[in-house]
């Protein structure tokens, strides 16, 4: 199977500051989801900004879908779900409209047409949001509004779905709920499925593979094989 | 009053600048650069004292000095040269000291120049209302046919970039239309007052709005009352326009806020 995201020795520090990430090997398969996990500082985001293209290593070479991160050009292939506390703008928008933004980057100008708007109904039925797709998202609760923002990062209908801190201001319920979801997005899609999180109890239940960075990887293989103090405590799973 | 000519360019033009100045404004609320309007305006006041210095017309010697200032503050931080307040604290201070030595050095400390910093509804001619409305109308095309972009960098601007989105040039284009908006409605609002009405109608919209859409529409309403009530008020009271349509876009926006305390 063909490889989604590759690193090969990769090193990286921001600027003439000390190394946050050394020697890092890593490969991804297509279909694949897997769990990036690590404490805060580990270089976990540092990994995932890598990856995106949207930081140069200093040393080594990352590759997305075999082609150099930095200079990948299909980039409405990459559904990105970014680390938020708030939605970026002070004005109401309502959930459709969120959803709508992730179709810009395929039509920059002009009015959505029908193929667009099929993808956002999809987007939103995928999450279970169509019923509360014209609702204003700040009247909804933290799990809701990450659904929308995952419907928003598959409405350009990606092959990556990568996902940064996805549980930040959401309550466990939501958490285990959001885990189920992407489960379900995985089977049905096939989309590969990145998710980075320094907590990931939430999907440890339904990943193939978990990645465990502190500078370097520390741990790549099933939750199963993880070491017990290293599992998750704010999850139990039956 | 629409008998008379001036007062028929003043509403024509107002009627442009109404629409404009909350249009654009309205990506400047939502990435908290409400201000930068009024650091622009700074640098045109320069732009209108190198104009009288260089005998040159004010107006277009402020529109390069506007385009020239959004273009430092987005290099200041987009570069991360400065702090979002700290790239327009400088070029807010550079301007208006560099306004005031121009405008000493020119000798034009004069009545003329008081209808640049606060608008004057007698000063508008037919040339000008045609730069108005080719400059207004064509800013206003450029919105509409890149609203999902600027939205969507506005919405998420890390996201935007991982889709693709050229971000940078979308930032840049919505500082130049910010310079834009100041340069076509000095004439009627004044350099040091435009920033009100492009600020003012957005925030008051979005105390009643329930999308981004009905943001939009109501803060281009809100505008439009407010210039079209300001410039009444200002030919029946002999008052300076800019002042009266900022006040009424206060009025407006106070109006909204108590609306919204009664639904809750």
């Amino acid at each position: 199977m063909s490889l989604a995201l590759q690193f090969k020795g990769v090193d990286f520090s921001y600027g003439q500051g000390p190394r946050v990430l050394g020697g890092v090997d890593l490969a991804v398969s297509e279909g694949e989801f897997v769990a990036i996990a690590g404490p805060n500082g580990g270089g976990k985001t540092t990994l995932l900004r890598l990856a995106l293209g949207l930081e140069r290593p200093s040393r080594g070479e990352v590759l997305l879908f075999g082609e150099p991160a930095r200079s990948f050009g299909n980039r409405t292939a990459i559904g990105y779900l970014a680390q938020r506390t708030r939605i970026g703008v002070h004005a109401p928008a309502t959930v459709r409209e969120v959803v709508e933004a992730g179709r810009a980057a395929l039509r920059l100008v002009g009015r959505l047409r029908r193929e667009d708007h099929e993808a956002v109904e999809e987007a939103l039925e995928r999450v279970g949001m169509l019923h509360l797709a014209r609702r204003p998202l700040s009247e909804l609760s933290g799990g809701q509004q990450q659904r929308a923002f995952i419907a928003k990062a598959l409405a350009a209908r990606p092959a990556l779905l990568v996902l940064d801190e996805p549980t930040t201001g959401v309550d466990v319920e939501a958490q285990d709920a959001l885990g189920g979801l992407l489960n379900r997005l995985h089977g049905e899609l096939g989309v590969t499925i990145l998710y980075v999180s320094h907590e990931f109890g939430a999907v440890e239940q339904f990943v193939e593979r978990l990645v465990l960075v502190r500078e370097r990887i520390v741990f790549d293989g099933p939750p199963s094989q993880l070491p017990g103090v290293w599992h998750d405590p704010s999850h139990t799973h039956a | 009053m629409l008998d008379l000519e001036f007062m028929r360019l003043a509403f024509a033009a107002g009627a442009i600048v109404g629409v404009l100045a909350p249009t654009v404004g309205f990506f400047l609320v939502q990435r908290e650069m409400s201000l930068i309007g009024d650091g622009i305006g700074h640098v045109a006041f320069a732009g209108v004292a190198a104009g009288y210095l260089l005998g040159v017309s004010p107006v277009w010697t402020a529109l390069a000095a506007a385009i020239v200032g959004a273009a430092g503050i987005e290099w200041l931080r987009s570069r991360r040269r400065a702090a979002g307040d700290q790239a327009l604290a400088i070029v807010f201070y550079t301007g208006i000291a560099g306004g005031v030595v121009l405008i000493s050095a020119a000798g034009a400390l004069n009545a003329n120049l008081f209808s640049y910093l606060f608008g004057s509804i007698l000063t508008v001619t037919r040339s000008d209302l045609v730069v108005i409305a080719v400059l207004g109308i064509g800013a206003l095309m450029v919105v509409a046919v890149l609203m999902r972009a600027l939205v969507s960098v506005s919405l998420d601007e890390e996201g935007a970039r991982v889709a693709g989105l050229p971000v940078a040039a979308l930032n840049g284009l919505i500082s130049m239309l910010a310079a834009l908006t100041i340069g076509v409605s000095m004439r009627i609002v004044g350099i040091l007052l435009i920033a009100a009405l492009m600020v003012l109608p957005v925030i008051a919209a979005q105390r009643v709005a329930w999308s981004l859409r009905s943001t939009i529409g109501l803060s281009i309403c809100f505008g439009l009352l407010s210039v079209l009530t300001g410039l009444t008020v200002s030919y029946y009271g002999n008052l300076p326009p800019g002042g009266t349509i900022v006040l009424t876009g206060t009025g407006v926006f106070l109006a909204t806020s108590s609306l919204e305390a009664l639904r809750r």
